[in-house]
Protein backbone atom coordinates (compact mmCIF):
# COMPACT_ATOMS: atom_id res chain seq x y z
CA UNK A 1 0.00 0.00 0.00
CA UNK A 2 0.91 3.36 -0.79
CA UNK A 3 1.04 5.82 2.53
CA UNK A 4 1.65 8.49 0.73
CA UNK A 5 -1.34 8.02 -1.97
CA UNK A 6 -3.78 7.17 1.07
CA UNK A 7 -2.83 10.80 3.60
CA UNK A 8 -3.57 12.74 0.01
CA UNK A 9 -7.12 11.24 0.67
CA UNK A 10 -7.29 13.01 4.25
CA UNK A 11 -8.11 16.68 3.73
CA UNK A 12 -7.19 17.70 7.46
CA UNK A 13 -3.64 16.89 6.75
CA UNK A 14 -3.49 19.52 4.48
CA UNK A 15 -4.32 22.11 7.33
CA UNK A 16 -1.55 23.74 9.91
CA UNK A 17 -2.14 23.24 13.75
CA UNK A 18 -0.27 26.04 15.57
CA UNK A 19 1.18 27.06 12.28
CA UNK A 20 2.56 23.22 12.39
CA UNK A 21 1.88 20.45 9.77
CA UNK A 22 -0.93 18.56 11.82
CA UNK A 23 0.61 14.94 12.95
CA UNK A 24 -2.59 13.23 13.90
CA UNK A 25 -2.14 10.33 16.77
CA UNK A 26 -5.21 10.38 17.96
CA UNK A 27 -7.14 7.85 16.53
CA UNK A 28 -8.18 5.78 18.90
CA UNK A 29 -10.41 8.83 19.94
CA UNK A 30 -11.82 8.98 16.62
CA UNK A 31 -10.31 8.43 13.51
CA UNK A 32 -10.02 11.83 10.54
CA UNK A 33 -11.94 11.40 7.31
CA UNK A 34 -11.12 10.32 3.74
CA UNK A 35 -12.52 12.42 0.93
CA UNK A 36 -14.78 9.42 -0.24
CA UNK A 37 -16.77 9.72 3.14
CA UNK A 38 -16.84 13.97 3.34
CA UNK A 39 -17.95 13.77 -0.67
CA UNK A 40 -21.00 11.26 -0.14
CA UNK A 41 -22.12 13.00 3.10
CA UNK A 42 -22.20 16.06 0.96
CA UNK A 43 -24.01 14.33 -2.01
CA UNK A 44 -26.23 12.90 0.02
CA UNK A 45 -27.22 15.80 1.33
CA UNK A 46 -27.40 17.91 -1.82
CA UNK A 47 -29.17 15.65 -4.26
CA UNK A 48 -30.34 12.27 -2.29
CA UNK A 49 -31.96 13.44 1.04
CA UNK A 50 -34.94 11.71 1.98
CA UNK A 51 -35.54 9.94 5.45
CA UNK A 52 -35.77 6.40 5.05
CA UNK A 53 -38.97 3.84 5.80
CA UNK A 54 -42.13 4.44 5.12
CA UNK A 55 -43.00 7.28 2.28
CA UNK A 56 -43.34 5.73 -1.14
CA UNK A 57 -41.99 8.51 -3.39
CA UNK A 58 -38.37 7.45 -4.92
CA UNK A 59 -35.88 9.81 -3.12
CA UNK A 60 -37.23 8.00 0.02
CA UNK A 61 -37.44 4.38 -2.00
CA UNK A 62 -33.54 5.25 -2.93
CA UNK A 63 -32.13 6.45 0.92
CA UNK A 64 -34.28 3.00 2.30
CA UNK A 65 -32.32 1.02 -0.39
CA UNK A 66 -29.16 2.92 -0.11
CA UNK A 67 -29.34 2.60 4.13
CA UNK A 68 -30.00 -1.63 3.80
CA UNK A 69 -26.50 -1.69 1.62
CA UNK A 70 -24.91 -0.22 4.26
CA UNK A 71 -26.17 -3.15 6.62
CA UNK A 72 -25.59 -5.36 3.86
CA UNK A 73 -21.51 -3.56 3.81
CA UNK A 74 -21.12 -4.30 7.73
CA UNK A 75 -22.93 -7.72 7.63
CA UNK A 76 -20.39 -8.68 5.03
CA UNK A 77 -17.58 -6.58 6.35
CA UNK A 78 -17.76 -8.31 9.75
CA UNK A 79 -19.10 -11.31 8.76
CA UNK A 80 -21.97 -11.52 10.33
CA UNK A 81 -24.57 -14.30 9.03
CA UNK A 82 -27.46 -11.93 8.75
CA UNK A 83 -28.48 -8.73 7.84
CA UNK A 84 -30.91 -8.75 10.71
CA UNK A 85 -28.17 -9.45 12.85
CA UNK A 86 -26.82 -5.57 12.37
CA UNK A 87 -28.69 -2.98 14.26
CA UNK A 88 -27.54 1.16 14.51
CA UNK A 89 -27.46 2.81 16.75
CA UNK A 90 -26.11 6.56 18.02
CA UNK A 91 -23.07 5.27 18.64
CA UNK A 92 -20.93 1.48 20.76
CA UNK A 93 -21.92 3.13 23.63
CA UNK A 94 -25.80 2.94 23.26
CA UNK A 95 -25.53 0.01 21.99
CA UNK A 96 -23.66 -1.80 24.85
CA UNK A 97 -26.81 -0.06 26.95
CA UNK A 98 -29.58 -1.31 24.77
CA UNK A 99 -27.99 -5.00 25.43
CA UNK A 100 -27.14 -3.98 28.95
CA UNK A 101 -30.94 -2.54 30.08
CA UNK A 102 -32.85 -5.40 27.42
CA UNK A 103 -30.65 -8.36 28.65
CA UNK A 104 -30.87 -6.81 32.55
CA UNK A 105 -34.60 -6.47 31.89
CA UNK A 106 -35.24 -10.32 30.71
CA UNK A 107 -32.11 -11.97 32.50
CA UNK A 108 -30.63 -10.26 35.53
CA UNK A 109 -31.98 -10.78 39.23
CA UNK A 110 -30.89 -10.29 42.54
CA UNK A 111 -27.35 -11.51 43.35
CA UNK A 112 -26.64 -12.29 39.85
CA UNK A 113 -23.61 -12.06 38.70
CA UNK A 114 -22.13 -9.67 35.66
CA UNK A 115 -18.08 -10.20 34.15
CA UNK A 116 -16.70 -7.44 32.80
CA UNK A 117 -12.59 -6.99 33.30
CA UNK A 118 -9.56 -4.02 34.43
CA UNK A 119 -9.25 -3.08 30.90
CA UNK A 120 -12.83 -1.95 30.40
CA UNK A 121 -13.73 1.46 29.19
CA UNK A 122 -16.29 3.15 31.02
CA UNK A 123 -18.90 2.37 28.21
CA UNK A 124 -18.83 -0.90 29.01
CA UNK A 125 -18.51 -0.81 32.86
CA UNK A 126 -21.50 1.92 33.85
CA UNK A 127 -24.36 0.10 31.41
CA UNK A 128 -23.64 -2.52 33.84
CA UNK A 129 -23.45 -0.51 37.17
CA UNK A 130 -26.89 0.26 36.42
CA UNK A 131 -27.99 -3.31 36.56
CA UNK A 132 -25.78 -3.36 39.38
CA UNK A 133 -28.47 -0.13 41.19
CA UNK A 134 -31.67 -1.27 39.52
CA UNK A 135 -31.62 -5.18 39.92
CA UNK A 136 -28.87 -5.89 42.86
CA UNK A 137 -26.12 -7.30 40.30
CA UNK A 138 -22.91 -7.70 41.15
CA UNK A 139 -20.24 -6.71 39.00
CA UNK A 140 -17.04 -8.67 39.36
CA UNK A 141 -13.73 -8.31 37.21
CA UNK A 142 -10.95 -9.99 35.85
CA UNK A 143 -8.19 -8.97 36.50
CA UNK A 144 -4.85 -7.97 34.55
CA UNK A 145 -1.43 -8.72 34.80
CA UNK A 146 1.27 -6.25 34.87
CA UNK A 147 1.91 -6.66 30.89
CA UNK A 148 -1.75 -5.21 30.67
CA UNK A 149 -3.16 -8.58 30.13
CA UNK A 150 -6.52 -9.83 31.23
CA UNK A 151 -5.25 -13.22 33.30
CA UNK A 152 -7.93 -16.16 31.73
CA UNK A 153 -7.92 -18.26 34.10
CA UNK A 154 -8.63 -15.67 36.77
CA UNK A 155 -11.77 -14.69 34.36
CA UNK A 156 -12.28 -18.36 34.14
CA UNK A 157 -12.08 -18.67 38.16
CA UNK A 158 -14.81 -15.85 38.13
CA UNK A 159 -17.54 -17.48 36.08
CA UNK A 160 -20.02 -19.00 38.62
CA UNK A 161 -23.84 -20.58 38.30
CA UNK A 162 -24.97 -17.12 38.88
CA UNK A 163 -22.78 -15.39 36.30
CA UNK A 164 -25.53 -14.52 33.32
CA UNK A 165 -23.36 -12.53 31.12
CA UNK A 166 -19.07 -11.30 30.40
CA UNK A 167 -18.68 -8.30 28.88
CA UNK A 168 -15.15 -7.92 27.70
CA UNK A 169 -13.31 -5.52 25.29
CA UNK A 170 -11.82 -6.93 22.25
CA UNK A 171 -8.85 -4.20 22.29
CA UNK A 172 -7.41 -2.16 24.99
CA UNK A 173 -7.49 1.95 24.35
CA UNK A 174 -4.70 2.68 26.89
CA UNK A 175 -2.28 -0.43 26.45
CA UNK A 176 -3.08 -2.11 23.20
CA UNK A 177 -3.43 -5.14 24.50
CA UNK A 178 -5.55 -7.43 21.93
CA UNK A 179 -7.46 -9.29 23.72
CA UNK A 180 -8.23 -13.18 22.70
CA UNK A 181 -11.81 -13.60 22.55
CA UNK A 182 -12.18 -16.72 21.38
CA UNK A 183 -10.64 -18.08 23.69
CA UNK A 184 -13.27 -16.29 26.16
CA UNK A 185 -15.70 -17.19 24.61
CA UNK A 186 -15.39 -20.98 24.94
CA UNK A 187 -14.81 -20.51 28.36
CA UNK A 188 -17.55 -18.64 29.04
CA UNK A 189 -19.80 -20.47 26.40
CA UNK A 190 -19.07 -23.99 28.53
CA UNK A 191 -21.20 -22.43 31.37
CA UNK A 192 -24.10 -21.24 29.20
CA UNK A 193 -22.95 -17.69 30.06
CA UNK A 194 -23.26 -15.14 26.62
CA UNK A 195 -20.38 -12.69 25.71
CA UNK A 196 -20.63 -9.26 24.81
CA UNK A 197 -17.81 -7.66 22.97
CA UNK A 198 -16.62 -3.92 23.06
CA UNK A 199 -14.92 -3.87 19.44
CA UNK A 200 -14.36 -0.11 19.32
CA UNK A 201 -10.58 0.03 19.00
CA UNK A 202 -10.42 -3.18 17.24
CA UNK A 203 -12.64 -2.85 14.01
CA UNK A 204 -10.42 0.11 12.99
CA UNK A 205 -7.33 -1.74 13.11
CA UNK A 206 -7.41 -5.54 12.97
CA UNK A 207 -9.27 -8.17 11.61
CA UNK A 208 -13.41 -8.98 13.33
CA UNK A 209 -14.93 -12.02 12.27
CA UNK A 210 -17.85 -11.94 14.10
CA UNK A 211 -19.00 -15.36 13.72
CA UNK A 212 -15.57 -16.89 13.99
CA UNK A 213 -15.10 -15.44 17.53
CA UNK A 214 -19.07 -16.74 18.17
CA UNK A 215 -19.67 -14.08 20.46
CA UNK A 216 -22.93 -13.26 21.32
CA UNK A 217 -23.20 -9.37 20.85
CA UNK A 218 -20.54 -6.89 19.64
CA UNK A 219 -20.44 -3.27 19.41
CA UNK A 220 -18.08 -0.56 17.61
CA UNK A 221 -18.65 2.80 16.27
CA UNK A 222 -18.52 4.21 13.26
CA UNK A 223 -16.48 7.10 13.79
CA UNK A 224 -13.18 5.39 14.83
CA UNK A 225 -13.34 3.61 11.14
CA UNK A 226 -13.12 6.97 9.07
CA UNK A 227 -16.42 6.84 8.87
CA UNK A 228 -18.83 9.83 10.09
CA UNK A 229 -19.95 10.22 13.77
CA UNK A 230 -23.53 9.20 15.14
CA UNK A 231 -23.38 5.71 14.06
CA UNK A 232 -22.72 2.69 16.21
CA UNK A 233 -23.26 -0.86 15.12
CA UNK A 234 -24.81 -3.45 17.42
CA UNK A 235 -24.46 -7.44 15.93
CA UNK A 236 -26.07 -9.40 18.12
CA UNK A 237 -26.94 -13.19 17.38
CA UNK A 238 -30.32 -13.63 15.65
CA UNK A 239 -31.82 -15.51 18.69
CA UNK A 240 -31.18 -12.64 21.25
CA UNK A 241 -33.19 -10.03 19.27
CA UNK A 242 -35.72 -11.99 19.03
CA UNK A 243 -35.63 -13.24 22.31
CA UNK A 244 -34.70 -9.63 24.02
CA UNK A 245 -37.30 -6.75 24.64
CA UNK A 246 -37.20 -3.44 22.68
CA UNK A 247 -34.84 -1.02 23.41
CA UNK A 248 -36.52 2.56 22.79
CA UNK A 249 -40.10 2.89 21.68
CA UNK A 250 -41.32 4.66 19.21
CA UNK A 251 -42.23 5.29 15.16
CA UNK A 252 -40.41 2.38 12.73
CA UNK A 253 -40.24 -0.19 16.05
CA UNK A 254 -43.65 -1.07 15.71
CA UNK A 255 -45.69 -3.35 13.53
CA UNK A 256 -49.26 -2.41 14.86
CA UNK A 257 -50.49 -0.24 17.51
CA UNK A 258 -54.21 -0.22 19.09
CA UNK A 259 -55.51 1.72 21.87
CA UNK A 260 -55.12 -1.74 24.30
CA UNK A 261 -52.09 -3.47 22.45
CA UNK A 262 -48.78 -2.97 20.40
CA UNK A 263 -47.28 -5.40 17.99
CA UNK A 264 -43.27 -4.48 17.29
CA UNK A 265 -41.52 -4.80 14.13
CA UNK A 266 -39.62 -7.66 13.31
CA UNK A 267 -35.69 -7.26 13.02
CA UNK A 268 -33.80 -5.24 12.65
CA UNK A 269 -36.50 -2.65 12.63
CA UNK A 270 -37.38 -3.72 16.02
CA UNK A 271 -34.44 -1.61 17.84
CA UNK A 272 -34.72 1.41 15.35
CA UNK A 273 -36.91 3.60 16.46
CA UNK A 274 -37.70 7.24 15.68
CA UNK A 275 -35.88 8.67 12.18
CA UNK A 276 -32.15 7.51 12.29
CA UNK A 277 -29.03 9.44 11.28
CA UNK A 278 -29.83 8.20 7.62
CA UNK A 279 -26.94 10.40 6.04
CA UNK A 280 -24.24 8.94 8.17
CA UNK A 281 -25.59 5.45 8.12
CA UNK A 282 -25.29 5.80 4.09
CA UNK A 283 -22.22 7.19 4.39
CA UNK A 284 -20.29 4.71 6.32
CA UNK A 285 -20.95 1.84 3.62
CA UNK A 286 -17.87 4.74 1.90
CA UNK A 287 -15.73 4.11 5.25
CA UNK A 288 -16.43 0.52 4.84
CA UNK A 289 -15.17 0.47 0.83
CA UNK A 290 -11.89 2.52 1.68
CA UNK A 291 -10.97 0.04 4.20
CA UNK A 292 -11.86 -2.54 1.96
CA UNK A 293 -10.08 -1.04 -0.78
CA UNK A 294 -6.64 -1.08 1.64
CA UNK A 295 -7.31 -4.24 2.84
CA UNK A 296 -6.77 -5.33 6.40
CA UNK A 297 -3.77 -7.63 5.74
CA UNK A 298 -2.01 -4.27 4.46
CA UNK A 299 -3.25 -2.20 6.88
CA UNK A 300 -2.52 -4.45 9.92
CA UNK A 301 0.98 -4.55 8.08
CA UNK A 302 1.32 -0.89 7.83
CA UNK A 303 0.15 0.32 11.48
CA UNK A 304 2.67 -2.69 12.96
CA UNK A 305 5.49 -1.21 11.15
CA UNK A 306 4.38 2.42 12.73
CA UNK A 307 3.57 0.75 15.96
CA UNK A 308 7.26 -0.82 16.61
CA UNK A 309 9.07 2.07 14.74
CA UNK A 310 7.07 3.92 17.37
CA UNK A 311 7.84 2.01 20.87
CA UNK A 312 11.24 1.45 19.41
CA UNK A 313 12.07 5.38 19.44
CA UNK A 314 10.04 6.58 22.89
CA UNK A 315 11.63 3.34 24.65
CA UNK A 316 15.22 4.83 23.91
CA UNK A 317 13.93 8.56 24.96
CA UNK A 318 14.82 9.19 28.71
CA UNK A 319 12.36 9.18 31.07
CA UNK A 320 9.74 7.74 28.91
CA UNK A 321 7.88 4.74 30.27
CA UNK A 322 5.51 2.79 27.73
CA UNK A 323 2.27 1.91 29.87
CA UNK A 324 1.69 -2.10 29.62
CA UNK A 325 3.47 -4.55 27.55
CA UNK A 326 1.18 -6.88 26.20
CA UNK A 327 1.43 -10.30 23.94
CA UNK A 328 -0.10 -8.84 21.13
CA UNK A 329 -0.41 -5.16 20.80
CA UNK A 330 -1.92 -3.19 18.36
CA UNK A 331 -1.08 0.74 17.63
CA UNK A 332 -2.39 2.04 21.41
CA UNK A 333 0.77 3.16 22.81
CA UNK A 334 0.03 4.81 26.33
CA UNK A 335 3.25 6.59 28.34
CA UNK A 336 3.74 8.60 30.80
CA UNK A 337 7.36 10.83 31.61
CA UNK A 338 8.74 11.62 34.52
CA UNK A 339 8.20 14.73 36.31
CA UNK A 340 6.13 16.00 33.34
CA UNK A 341 1.99 15.32 33.88
CA UNK A 342 0.56 14.47 31.01
CA UNK A 343 -2.04 17.44 30.52
CA UNK A 344 1.52 19.48 30.55
CA UNK A 345 2.59 16.65 27.80
CA UNK A 346 -0.30 16.76 25.57
CA UNK A 347 -0.27 21.06 25.76
CA UNK A 348 3.11 21.02 24.74
CA UNK A 349 2.89 18.71 21.90
CA UNK A 350 -0.09 20.41 20.51
CA UNK A 351 2.10 24.00 19.93
CA UNK A 352 3.82 21.18 17.60
CA UNK A 353 0.94 20.26 16.02
CA UNK A 354 0.82 16.72 17.16
CA UNK A 355 -2.27 15.66 18.86
CA UNK A 356 -2.31 13.06 21.15
CA UNK A 357 -4.76 12.14 24.10
CA UNK A 358 -3.77 12.93 27.68
CA UNK A 359 -6.02 11.60 30.82
CA UNK A 360 -7.48 8.23 32.15
CA UNK A 361 -8.87 7.84 28.40
CA UNK A 362 -12.24 6.42 30.47
CA UNK A 363 -10.57 3.93 32.24
CA UNK A 364 -10.29 4.85 35.57
CA UNK A 365 -10.32 1.17 36.63
CA UNK A 366 -7.55 0.57 34.96
CA UNK A 367 -5.35 3.78 35.82
CA UNK A 368 -5.95 3.39 39.61
CA UNK A 369 -4.58 -0.42 39.39
CA UNK A 370 -1.35 0.58 37.52
CA UNK A 371 -1.29 3.60 40.09
CA UNK A 372 -1.56 6.48 37.63
CA UNK A 373 -4.29 9.48 37.68
CA UNK A 374 -3.52 9.94 33.93
CA UNK A 375 -1.17 8.63 31.05
CA UNK A 376 -0.51 10.82 27.77
CA UNK A 377 -1.22 8.49 24.83
CA UNK A 378 -0.38 8.13 21.04
CA UNK A 379 -2.48 6.57 18.97
CA UNK A 380 -2.17 5.24 15.46
CA UNK A 381 -4.56 5.16 11.88
CA UNK A 382 -3.88 4.20 8.99
CA UNK A 383 -2.54 7.26 7.86
CA UNK A 384 0.10 7.72 10.07
CA UNK A 385 3.89 6.73 8.73
CA UNK A 386 7.36 7.74 10.71
CA UNK A 387 7.20 11.07 10.04
CA UNK A 388 4.62 11.60 12.49
CA UNK A 389 6.72 9.55 15.04
CA UNK A 390 9.56 11.33 14.74
CA UNK A 391 7.96 14.72 15.59
CA UNK A 392 6.23 12.88 18.10
CA UNK A 393 9.55 12.36 19.44
CA UNK A 394 11.30 15.32 18.74
CA UNK A 395 8.14 17.52 20.58
CA UNK A 396 8.58 15.28 23.28
CA UNK A 397 12.04 16.40 23.78
CA UNK A 398 10.75 19.90 23.68
CA UNK A 399 8.79 19.12 26.63
CA UNK A 400 11.56 17.38 28.37
CA UNK A 401 13.61 20.80 27.26
CA UNK A 402 10.93 23.37 29.07
CA UNK A 403 10.88 20.98 32.39
CA UNK A 404 14.43 20.79 32.29
CA UNK A 405 14.81 17.46 32.33
CA UNK A 406 18.03 15.32 31.87
CA UNK B 1 5.99 32.35 22.57
CA UNK B 2 3.09 31.62 24.20
CA UNK B 3 3.83 28.24 25.46
CA UNK B 4 6.62 29.99 27.17
CA UNK B 5 4.53 32.49 28.56
CA UNK B 6 2.25 29.10 29.61
CA UNK B 7 5.51 27.20 30.99
CA UNK B 8 7.25 30.35 32.81
CA UNK B 9 10.13 29.71 35.39
CA UNK B 10 8.29 30.47 38.20
CA UNK B 11 5.43 27.97 37.52
CA UNK B 12 7.66 25.27 36.51
CA UNK B 13 9.43 26.15 39.80
CA UNK B 14 6.77 25.86 42.28
CA UNK B 15 5.25 22.53 39.82
CA UNK B 16 8.60 20.95 41.04
CA UNK B 17 8.47 22.60 44.38
CA UNK B 18 5.15 23.13 45.68
CA UNK B 19 5.34 25.60 49.00
CA UNK B 20 3.29 24.57 51.78
CA UNK B 21 2.98 21.25 51.03
CA UNK B 22 0.92 18.52 53.60
CA UNK B 23 -1.55 19.08 56.11
CA UNK B 24 -0.70 21.76 58.52
CA UNK B 25 -1.20 21.26 62.25
CA UNK B 26 -4.44 22.35 63.65
CA UNK B 27 -6.18 23.09 60.81
CA UNK B 28 -9.49 24.91 61.47
CA UNK B 29 -11.17 24.16 57.90
CA UNK B 30 -10.56 22.08 55.10
CA UNK B 31 -12.15 21.32 51.63
CA UNK B 32 -11.40 18.97 48.50
CA UNK B 33 -11.35 19.51 44.93
CA UNK B 34 -11.74 17.67 41.80
CA UNK B 35 -11.53 18.60 37.85
CA UNK B 36 -13.06 15.18 36.33
CA UNK B 37 -12.25 16.12 33.13
CA UNK B 38 -8.34 15.25 34.00
CA UNK B 39 -8.79 13.47 37.44
CA UNK B 40 -6.88 16.70 39.16
CA UNK B 41 -7.35 16.46 42.79
CA UNK B 42 -6.32 18.69 45.76
CA UNK B 43 -7.26 18.94 49.48
CA UNK B 44 -7.07 22.70 51.20
CA UNK B 45 -6.45 22.95 54.79
CA UNK B 46 -6.83 26.49 56.64
CA UNK B 47 -6.38 27.48 59.89
CA UNK B 48 -7.82 30.81 60.77
CA UNK B 49 -6.75 32.46 64.02
CA UNK B 50 -9.35 33.62 66.62
CA UNK B 51 -9.69 37.37 64.42
CA UNK B 52 -10.52 34.97 61.16
CA UNK B 53 -7.01 35.65 59.88
CA UNK B 54 -5.22 33.21 57.41
CA UNK B 55 -3.10 31.85 60.41
CA UNK B 56 -1.64 28.55 58.12
CA UNK B 57 -2.68 27.28 54.61
CA UNK B 58 -1.37 24.21 52.78
CA UNK B 59 -2.83 21.94 50.76
CA UNK B 60 -1.95 18.00 49.24
CA UNK B 61 -2.12 17.79 45.27
CA UNK B 62 -2.07 15.28 42.13
CA UNK B 63 -1.96 17.34 39.17
CA UNK B 64 -0.15 19.02 36.21
CA UNK B 65 2.42 21.93 36.24
CA UNK B 66 -0.04 24.14 36.14
CA UNK B 67 -2.70 23.50 39.45
CA UNK B 68 0.71 22.31 41.53
CA UNK B 69 2.44 25.95 41.03
CA UNK B 70 -1.33 27.63 41.28
CA UNK B 71 -2.05 26.00 44.33
CA UNK B 72 1.21 26.31 45.64
CA UNK B 73 1.92 30.57 44.69
CA UNK B 74 -2.12 30.68 46.02
CA UNK B 75 -0.91 29.45 49.62
CA UNK B 76 1.72 31.56 49.84
CA UNK B 77 0.12 34.69 48.56
CA UNK B 78 -3.11 34.46 50.80
CA UNK B 79 -1.39 33.18 54.26
CA UNK B 80 -1.22 35.75 56.75
CA UNK B 81 -4.38 37.97 54.95
CA UNK B 82 -7.01 38.79 56.92
CA UNK B 83 -10.08 37.10 55.46
CA UNK B 84 -11.90 39.72 54.07
CA UNK B 85 -8.38 40.54 51.99
CA UNK B 86 -8.10 36.20 51.38
CA UNK B 87 -11.28 36.70 49.58
CA UNK B 88 -10.33 39.66 47.83
CA UNK B 89 -7.35 38.32 46.51
CA UNK B 90 -9.05 34.86 45.47
CA UNK B 91 -11.91 36.96 43.04
CA UNK B 92 -9.10 39.19 42.03
CA UNK B 93 -7.25 35.70 40.48
CA UNK B 94 -10.16 34.62 39.03
CA UNK B 95 -11.20 37.73 37.43
CA UNK B 96 -7.68 37.86 36.01
CA UNK B 97 -7.80 34.35 34.53
CA UNK B 98 -11.38 34.49 33.22
CA UNK B 99 -12.35 38.02 32.09
CA UNK B 100 -9.02 41.27 32.12
CA UNK B 101 -5.91 39.86 31.77
CA UNK B 102 -4.75 42.50 34.84
CA UNK B 103 -4.81 41.67 38.53
CA UNK B 104 -6.60 44.36 40.38
CA UNK B 105 -5.91 43.83 44.24
CA UNK B 106 -5.53 46.20 46.75
CA UNK B 107 -3.69 43.75 49.58
CA UNK B 108 -0.69 42.27 47.28
CA UNK B 109 2.46 44.32 46.63
CA UNK B 110 4.17 44.56 43.06
CA UNK B 111 6.27 41.21 43.73
CA UNK B 112 3.27 39.42 44.61
CA UNK B 113 1.50 40.80 42.00
CA UNK B 114 4.21 39.49 39.22
CA UNK B 115 3.60 36.26 40.94
CA UNK B 116 0.54 35.51 40.42
CA UNK B 117 0.56 37.25 37.13
CA UNK B 118 2.94 34.67 36.06
CA UNK B 119 -0.62 32.22 35.64
CA UNK B 120 -2.63 34.47 33.65
CA UNK B 121 -0.71 33.01 30.15
CA UNK B 122 -3.32 29.99 31.23
CA UNK B 123 -6.02 32.03 29.24
CA UNK B 124 -4.50 31.08 25.70
CA UNK B 125 -5.54 27.63 26.62
CA UNK B 126 -8.91 26.74 27.26
CA UNK B 127 -8.75 23.63 28.30
CA UNK B 128 -5.72 24.21 31.49
CA UNK B 129 -8.16 27.07 32.73
CA UNK B 130 -9.61 24.61 35.37
CA UNK B 131 -6.01 23.30 36.00
CA UNK B 132 -5.19 26.87 37.55
CA UNK B 133 -8.81 28.02 39.18
CA UNK B 134 -8.93 24.51 41.21
CA UNK B 135 -6.94 24.95 43.93
CA UNK B 136 -8.53 28.64 43.99
CA UNK B 137 -12.47 27.32 44.12
CA UNK B 138 -11.40 25.10 46.98
CA UNK B 139 -9.88 27.46 48.85
CA UNK B 140 -13.04 29.52 49.22
CA UNK B 141 -15.01 25.72 49.52
CA UNK B 142 -12.66 25.87 52.84
CA UNK B 143 -13.69 29.70 54.07
CA UNK B 144 -17.14 28.99 53.32
CA UNK B 145 -17.26 25.64 55.55
CA UNK B 146 -18.76 24.34 52.31
CA UNK B 147 -18.90 19.97 52.96
CA UNK B 148 -19.31 19.39 49.23
CA UNK B 149 -16.46 18.90 47.16
CA UNK B 150 -15.44 21.81 44.98
CA UNK B 151 -15.95 19.94 41.03
CA UNK B 152 -14.46 22.16 38.40
CA UNK B 153 -17.58 20.63 36.20
CA UNK B 154 -20.25 22.52 38.23
CA UNK B 155 -18.31 25.35 39.63
CA UNK B 156 -16.45 27.00 36.35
Amino acid sequence: MNINEIKSQFPIFSKKINGKPLVYLDSSNSSQKPMCVINRLNDFYKNEFSNIGRSIHSLAVSATNKFEETRISVKNFINAKFKEEIIFTKNATEAINLVATTFGQQNIEKGDEIIITELEHHSNYVPWHFLRETRKAIIKFAPINEDGDIIIDKLKELITSKTKIVAVTHLSNVTGAIVPIKEIVEIAHKKNVPVLVDGCQSVPHIKVDVTDLNCDFYVFSAHKVYGPTGVGILYAKKKWLERLPPYIGGGAMISEVKKDKIIYAQLPEKYEAGTMPTAEVITFNESIKFMQSIGKDNLMKHEKEITNYALEKLRKINSVKIIGNPKNKAGVIAFTIKGIHPHDIATILDEDGVAIRAGHHCCQILHEKLNLTATARASIGVYNTKDDIDALCKAIENCRKIFDLK
Amino acid sequence: MDLKQLYQDIILEHGKSPRNLGKCEGYSHEAKGYNPLCGDKVHVYLKLDSRKKVERLTFEAEGCAISLASASIMTELVKGKSFEEAKEIINAFLDMIKNTSELQSNHLDEEQKIKVMSLSGVKRFPMRVKCATLAWHTLVSAMEEKKEEVNTEVID
